[in-house]
């Protein structure tokens, strides 16, 4: 039941926020803020009262819906979705706080949608029944829709309109592929059902199950993105209002990632390794091509909007290798990523709030003015350039050192993208708060608010760089189950995880590696 | 007397539909296409009474009855617009009415 | 023992966290104390730690400390873990004491600036990475050390960061750089998948046991890593970030780029030297590159106006000895040099700084000059500084690191008469060029005049180092002039013995050719510089003078071949061509809008005819069928 009363509670919120938006606009604001907190407080009981647990899913409902077609409300959490719904909760309480002096037409409605996107994330986390798994797929586009089409910037309408045509098409053709699984299976088995775990192993024929799975992938490549699918990212990143642009790089993305883990890897295991090549080509233009375009840009946020890009880049580089170190890395990357970019796009809103630009020809010399905001954007963009130290790094030396293990050229072409990315990462420092000033601004640092904000985000990337062990073990149940699907292709890594290290390295004699050097 | 062979009068009354379609497509005063528009009408009761006739069945010839009651009534409340139309557009030039199309 | 050495990076590292959140709130002087302190303190903690190690160095020759585990997935294993053995603890005294004697510099240097705190900030996260850099035992931490030096370098390049010009010089080493991490990142993964483990102590023990000597496996890893040590060591060809970081404060360039981080590829390179003796190619390659990139950085010394540069170019040539002598399998010589190089060339930048500062801002040494009688102190703590730089004989420490190298790069097994001949020719540079530094700076009339008298914070850490620039040789003494051996002893716990042919010259011939060729570069430097000063200025007007100027050309390839292009290649696809695809859809949607419209014309007799036409064709279609 728990897993009900999380998205309830975001729905209730919803509504209860919309109504108090009629009166006041503080209330809004504060029952958002209980909502999701309760939900993290929530997932974060789960999390610690289920540390040790291997099971399947951690916990699991299945309730009738439209019984006749076979779709029923099935919810489920395991190691990885608990990851992502800790990670959209605690954003979502950043998205909550950073809004509270940003908006202030229509608050209301504003967190209305902003909790009803949530409740879609949260559902796609969890749904493992089909059809509901498309109805909250859905569900999170009209609230964003809304987001960007009223509180957004200059080109609002059309970067909405795009963003909204572009991943509704994607998410149809999904549609029409799960239709078709529902076929195909009823067919074989005589059971017409949407139901995920049933779906299993269904034995599709090769080039159907080819066909299927590409009409899935639509679906998430255009949400992930992936190149040529990204063109609505840009465009929706950048006249986002700063709480929608942090909810869609940070949350929505990575809705795609899961899809693929969650759905596509098992549910076509054959049809993902003849794809694999395919994707692994797309990730690493992705990669590149986003770093490109990062480093062209004159305006900050499309500049990180396009380092979104890149970053996803591994991200689908490292699901189409099927080895677990790369898995590891994915994860971490999902959550590091959301948080990185999150806390940039946190920065580049603040910063447009003072100056009311975001042409980074007017910027420079910034760190004069605002220090704090200029700390917290040299560790971010540190971030985003993978620093060792902090969570970033870890992802992508595990999805790097997961690739390079099976298809060297790929990962060395990523590699590229490591310098790549501290060609951006840099511009972005010089251009906003080192060089000269040449405009006189007038601004003030950063307040409480926005300090306790950076505070946490800074807190949680370096606390996962130097201390991920959670991220590791919670997510390791979850992909070892993913990855047995794959288990008679696997090229190189076992599967379980049996590494046994000693808890101290013995101290090593000398002179024994002398000897064994003299007989080389 | 000759008996007229049915094809013909249905031709009759096909050529008159015709004539009224065609003065309704092509007049462009209103009160033009509403006279079309009840020579239509009239050809329509004809191969009514004329299948009656045939069958010899009065029910066709209930029909027209029909037709005309209904006929009266489109003509008169087609007046009544057309006279609100005047005082509306000065005209009576249906190809200058045209306030419904698309803007660009 | 465990919790002093795992105290040694720790306590820097809180200091950058104690000034970087409440550095602007104390006062200048608390910000001061604790930023020098705490390197203070690890200084101490290094002197106590080597005391402990060396006291039972004949049965324990490394020790281990595991903090706490970090990466444990799949087959990755990487510990947040240091191990001590004799060649970290001698990279950790450099940069401890040192990097100790920098900061008290720093105090006064920086003590007008508004970003005191931040300086010292900065500073104290360097000496922490540094610290983990050598203490690390396993290569992704090392990479972390790693890259935390280079993010500071960057920070401390750009410190004054209102200045374009330090920006673009900052972002230049930290790309430059990070091209050579990314190969040795590489490196790092073929020897993680080869071996399981990141481990370098078993790394370096499963290769040894599992890889052919030449084998192609061994040579690729071994290029890679050292491709990150050229990166980081401004060695050719990666060499041209270091004369433009010279924008930075004189301590960073002391402390970053010249007694530590610029050294990182030797350690580097030292601690995984098992890998470079399977890898015969690569080993020799890091010999030539040596010889190769201080022939040309000398040159280039020779010919530089500003004072910075100058010691810049001389640094990236010295590196090139400790190469050349790793090349050929002198490690501890190499590491010898290193020591006494941190020492002397700290103390170099660290006058520099004191004349750049009481001048003005001046840094032109042709604007400078006869600072002999106005600056005393700093003129014989120089003096002492570049007489070791030269290696003149005997008195220096100088002279006897450097003469080791040369005596190695013909004698050992893998060196050679051409090895040694590109040596011999850079120690004739060095003795040029420094003392072409000291006659135009020091001698002759004075251009500009010093503005105020240095302090004691300054002049006693210069001291000494000036002291150790001299004594410090003398752990070490060849053969013929004393046999002392306690440096090398003490490394070769850790790394092999150089290995020596026969050649029957004696090692003195060697120390007397050298001795005569510093010598005779001095007094030619004298003639030319002080006697007759006319003789070098039509050599300054010819073309070969510039292109050594300009660094032999390599910005100038760097900034057609790739520069250019990259930002040629950005700029044009700017809107991402891409997006033609979703534009391309809008106007078709558009267009057929625009036929469409068409229809609705509000035209009766329009919509009648369509109708008419409709039926007419459905009619047609039933009445055929």
């Amino acid at each position: 039941m728990i897993l009900i009363y999380l998205i309830l509670i975001l729905l209730a919120g919803a509504f209860l926020s919309w109504i108090a938006g009629t009166k006041n606009s503080v209330w809004p604001r504060i029952i958002a803020l209980v909502a999701v907190s309760t939900d993290l407080a929530i997932s974060l009981a789960t999390l610690a009262t289920n540390a040790g647990n291997t099971d399947r899913w951690i916990s699991d409902i299945k309730l009738d819906w439209i019984p006749q077609f076979g779709i029923s409300l099935h919810l489920a959490v395991d190691g990885l979705s608990l990851l992502m719904l800790l990670l959209s909760f605690f954003l979502g309480i950043v998205a909550v706080l950073i809004s509270w002096k940003e908006i202030n037409v229509r608050v209301g409605f504003f967190h209305f949608n902003l909790l009803l996107i949530l409740a879609g994330i949260v559902g796609v986390f969890l749904a493992l029944d089909l059809f509901l798994f498309y109805f909250f797929w859905e569900l999170m586009l009209v609230p964003m829709y809304f987001l960007i089409g009223i509180w957004g910037h200059e080109n609002r309408t059309a970067a909405s309109y795009k963003f909204f045509l572009y991943t509704q098409a994607g998410g149809l053709l999904m549609f029409i592929a799960i239709i078709a699984l529902f076929f195909i299976h009823g067919d074989i088995t005589g059971n017409y059902t949407f139901d995920y775990m049933q779906l299993l192993g269904t034995s599709i024929p090769g080039p159907t199950a080819y066909l299927l799975m590409l009409g899935f992938l639509a679906a998430f490549l255009v949400k992930l993105p992936v190149v040529p699918l990204h063109n609505w990212l840009p465009d929706a990143h950048t006249e986002a209002p700063t709480a929608g642009s942090l909810i869609l790089a940070a949350l929505l993305l990575k809705t795609g990632a899961y899809g693929l883990l969650r759905f596509v890897i098992p549910l076509f295991p054959h049809a993902s390794i003849a794809f694999a090549p395919i994707g692994m080509t797309l990730g690493v233009i992705g990669i590149l091509y986003g770093a490109k375009l990062a480093f062209a840009q004159t305006d900050l946020k499309r500049l990180v909007a396009y380092t979104s890009v890149s970053h996803m880049g591994f991200v689908i580089l490292g699901v189409f290798t099927f080895n677990e170190l790369a898995y590891q890395g994915v994860v971490m990357q999902m959550i590091a990523h959301g948080i990185s970019t999150g806390a940039l796009f946190i920065i580049v809103g603040q910063l447009s709030e003072r100056i009311h630009t975001r042409d980074l020809d007017r910027m420079g010399g910034l760190w004069n003015k605002v220090p704090v905001l200029g700390a917290m954007g040299l560790v971010f963009s540190m971030a985003s350039l993978g620093l060792p130290g902090l969570a970033n790094f870890i992802a992508e030396v595990l999805i790097l050192a997961g690739t390079f293990s099976t298809k060297v050229l790929f990962a060395f072409l990523a590699g590229l993208g490591l310098i790549a990315a501290t060609i951006y990462s840099l511009r972005i420092v010089q251009k906003v708060f080192f060089g000269r000033m040449d405009n006189d601004y007038d601004i003030h640092d950063l307040n409480v608010r926005e300090k306790v904000v950076s505070a946490l985000m800074v807190i949680v990337i370096a606390g996962l760089g130097i201390f991920p062990r959670p991220v590791f073990n919670t997510a390791e149940p979850a992909l070892l189950k993913i990855l047995n699907s794959q288990r008679t292709m696997l090229i190189d890594y076992p599967v379980t995880s049996n590494y046994n290290a000693p808890a101290t390295v013995n101290l090593w004699d000398a002179e024994a590696m002398e000897n064994n050097k003299k007989q080389i | 007397m000759l008996t007229v062979p049915v094809q013909i009068q249905i031709l009759l009354a096909g050529i008159l539909f015709f004539l009224g379609l065609i003065g309704l497509l092509v007049r462009r005063n209103i009160i033009f296409m509403l006279m079309s528009v009840e020579i239509m009408f009239n050809s329509a009761g004809l191969v009514f009474i004329i299948a009656g006739t045939h069958w010899m069945q009065p029910d066709g010839q209930v029909m027209f009855i029909f037709i005309l009651a209904v006929a009266a009534v489109e003509v008169s409340i087609g007046l009544a617009l057309i006279l609100q139309l005047y005082h509306h557009f000065k005209t009576l030039d249906t190809d200058a009415i045209n306030k419904l199309k698309d803007k660009r | 023992m465990k919790i002093l050495i795992s105290l040694i990076p720790a306590i820097p590292l809180f200091g950058f966290l104690f000034l970087a959140l409440a550095g602007k709130k104390v006062p200048q002087k608390v910000a001061g104390f604790v930023g020098a302190g705490t390197v203070g303190i690890s200084m101490i903690l290094t002197f106590a730690v080597s005391s402990i190690f060396i006291g039972s160095l004949h049965h324990v020759k490394t020790w281990s400390v595991v903090l706490w585990e970090w990466i444990n997935t799949a087959n990755m294993h990487a510990d947040i873990a240091f191990s001590l053995d004799s060649l970290s603890l001698i990279f950790m005294f450099v940069i401890t004491f040192v990097g100790f004697l920098i900061h008290i510099y720093s105090l006064e240097f920086m003590s007008k600036d508004e970003g005191f705190s931040r300086f010292f900030a900065y500073m104290n996260l360097f000496v922490g990475s540094m610290l983990i850099l050598v203490m690390a035992d396993n290569l992704l931490l090392m990479y972390l050390g790693w890259e935390g030096v280079g993010l500071c370098s960057y920070l401390l390049i750009g410190f004054w960061y209102k200045e374009p010009a330090n920006g673009k010089a900052a972002r230049k080493a930290f790309i430059v750089t990070r091209i050579g991490d990314t190969a040795m990142i590489f490196g790092i993964f073929i020897l993680f998948l080869s071996f399981h483990t990141v481990n370098i102590r078993e790394v370096m023990y499963n290769a040894s046991m599992n890889w052919i000597a030449g084998s192609p496996i061994a040579t690729l890893t071994a290029a890679l890593l050292l491709g990150g040590a050229l990166g980081k060591s401004a060695q050719l060809p990666l060499q041209t970030w270091l004369p433009d970081a010279m924008a930075g404060p004189s301590p960073v360039s002391a402390l970053i780029h010249a007694a530590t981080m610029v050294t990182a590829g030797v350690y580097l390179i030292a601690r995984t030297n098992v890998l470079f003796l399977l890898a015969p190619a690569v080993r020799s390659a890091v010999a030539v590159i040596g010889a190769l990139t201080l022939l040309i950085a000398g040159f280039s010394a020779l010919t530089q106006h500003d004072l910075k540069r100058i010691l810049a170019y001389s640094t990236i040539s010295q590196i090139g000895y400790m190469f050349l002598a790793l090349g050929v399998g002198a490690w501890s010589a190499a590491i010898f040099h290193f020591v006494i190089h941190a020492f002397f060339k700290a103390l170099l930048f660290l006058g520099a700084g004191i004349i750049i500062l009481v001048l003005n801002q001046e840094h032109n040494i042709f604007k400078m000059g006869g600072l002999r009688k106005k600056m005393p102190a700093v003129f014989i703590t120089f003096l002492i500084a570049s007489a070791s730089l030269a290696a003149l004989p005997l008195v220096t420490a100088g002279f006897y690191s450097k003469d080791q190298i040369l005596w190695y790069a013909f004698s050992s097994e893998y060196g050679s008469v051409l090895l040694w001949t590109a040596g011999i020719i850079g120690a004739l540079l060095t003795a040029l060029y420094s003392s072409r530094m000291i006659f135009i700076t020091f001698y002759g009339d004075a251009k500009t005049e010093p503005s105020f008298k240095p302090g004691k914070l300054m002049i006693v850490p210069v001291s000494i180092l000036a002291f150790f620039s001299i004594v410090g040789g003398f752990v070490e003494l060849p053969d013929s002039l004393g046999n002392v051996h306690l440096f090398s002893d003490l490394l070769n716990y850790t790394l092999p013995k150089v290995i020596l042919k026969n050649t029957g010259i004696p090692d003195y011939f060697f120390q007397v050719l050298s001795g005569i060729i510093v010598l005779l570069g001095i007094y030619f430097a004298y003639l030319v510089y002080l006697k007759k000063p006319s003789a070098a200025e039509s050599f300054r007007h010819s073309g070969l003078y510039s292109f050594f100027e300009k660094g032999w050309g390599f910005d100038a390839l760097y900034d057609t071949l790739l520069v250019r292009p990259v930002v040629w290649l950005s700029e044009i696809d700017k809107k991402d061509f891409i997006d033609i695809f979703n534009k391309g859809l809008a106007q078709l949607a558009l267009l057929f809008n625009s036929l469409l419209v068409r229809t609705q014309n509000g035209k009766i007799r329009w919509y009648l005819m369509s109708l008419a036409i409709g039926i007419t064709l459905i009619l047609t279609y039933i009445l055929t069928r």
